[in-house]
C-alpha cells in the first residue's frame, strides 16, 4: 500500500464526518504536525501533545472547514496555536507575538564568512553536524522558529505561512529573513571551527 | 559618488532571502547579482545560506512519525479500527 497524500483526501467525505477519510487525513499530515511540535517544544512528550490537541480539534471543527485555506494550512494554522498555547503555559517569559525592531535589519550583519557550503552533505549530517544544525534551530527565538519551520522546513508558501500564523506576508518575510541569517551565522561558528583543521588534514 | 562596498552588502542582504526564492523584482535582481560576482564575503553569505535550507529539507531532518505514537493518536481520535499497517 502507498502512503496516502493530500490529493487522495476527499474535503467532501470529511466534511461529512466519513472516519476512514479522516484517519486517512492524519496519515498525511501527522508526521509534519508532531516534528512541527518537536522543533518548538522541544521534547517529544510535549510533540505528542501537540499533535493529539491538533488532530482533536481537528475532528471537532472539520464540519465547519470552508476551504478558505488549503486543508494543509487549516490544520498547520491548529498545530501553531496548539504548540504557542503550550509554549504560552510553559514558557510565559517568551514574547510571541512581537519583534522589537522588525522592520530593521540591524541583527543581520553577517560576521563568519567561511564558506562550509562546499562540504559533503555526509559530513554536513554526520552525527556533529546534525546537531549542530538542530541545536542552532532551536537557539532561534520561538516567534521566527515557526516561520522558518514552516516556510523552510515544512515547504508551505509564503502566502500559506502567512495564513497558518496569522501575519502579513511582509512579515512573513522579514522574520524568515531573521531566521535564516541567524542559522547561517551559528552554523559558520560550528564549522569555522572545524574547516581550517580540516585542511590542515 | 562611490559607494563604500559595506553599506553596498547591508543593504543587498535585505534582499537575500527573496532572492533565494525567486522573490525578487528583476531590477534588484541584476542589482544583487552584479554585486555577488564583486563580493567574496556577500557570496559566502548566500551559498551558506541556500545550503543551510537545503540541509534542513533532508528526509534525515524530517523523520516520520514513531509508530507507538501513530497508534496513541489513533485511539485518542477514537479511531483504532483504521489503523491499518503504518503506509509505506
Amino acid at each position: 500500500m502507498n502512503k496516502p497524500t493530500s490529493d487522495d483526501i476527499s474535503l467532501e467525505a470529511l466534511v461529512a464526518g466519513d472516519p476512514a477519510e479522516f484517519a486517512r487525513l492524519v496519515d498525511v499530515y501527522s508526521s509534519a504536525i508532531y516534528r512541527l511540535g518537536l522543533r518548538m517544544l522541544g521534547n517529544p512528550q510535549d510533540a505528542e501533545d501537540v499533535l493529539q490537541n491538533t488532530f482533536l480539534n481537528a475532528l471537532t471543527h472539520i464540519q465547519n472547514f470552508e476551504g478558505r485555506s488549503s486543508l494543509a494550512t487549516w490544520l498547520y494554522r491548529i498545530a501553531a496555536n496548539e504548540a504557542l498555547m503550550l509554549l504560552r503555559k510553559k514558557k510565559p517569559e517568551v514574547n510571541l507575538d512581537e519583534l522589537e525592531g522588525e522592520d530593521e535589519a540591524e541583527d543581520l550583519h553577517p560576521t563568519r564568512f567561511v564558506d562550509w557550503s562546499v562540504l559533503p552533505e555526509e559530513e554536513l549530517l554526520s552525527g556533529e553536524g546534525k546537531k549542530a544544525l538542530d541545536a542552532a534551530v532551536a537557539q532561534l527565538p520561538e516567534s521566527l522558529r515557526l516561520v522558518f519551520l514552516l516556510r523552510d522546513v515544512e515547504g508551505l508558501s509564503i502566502k500559506e505561512t502567512a495564513e497558518a500564523l496569522n501575519l502579513t506576508e511582509t512579515n512573513v518575510k522579514t522574520r524568515l529573513l531573521r531566521a535564516r541569517m541567524a542559522l547561517r551565522e551559528q552554523l559558520s561558528a560550528y564549522y569555522s571551527e572545524r574547516l581550517p583543521a580540516r585542511s590542515e588534514k | 559618488m562611490i559607494e563604500h562596498p559595506h553599506t553596498k552588502c547591508e543593504e543587498l542582504l535585505g534582499s537575500l532571502s527573496a532572492y533565494i526564492d525567486g522573490d525578487l523584482n528583476p531590477e534588484l535582481c541584476r542589482e544583487l547579482e552584479k554585486h555577488l560576482a564583486e563580493c567574496d564575503n556577500c557570496r559566502v553569505v548566500l551559498n551558506t545560506t541556500k545550503r543551510t535550507i537545503d540541509l534542513v529539507q533532508t528526509p534525515l531532518e524530517k523523520p516520520d512519525l514513531p509508530e507507538e505514537v501513530r497508534e496513541r493518536l489513533f485511539k485518542r481520535l477514537n479511531l483504532d479500527r483504521y489503523l491499518t499497517p503504518k503506509p509505506k
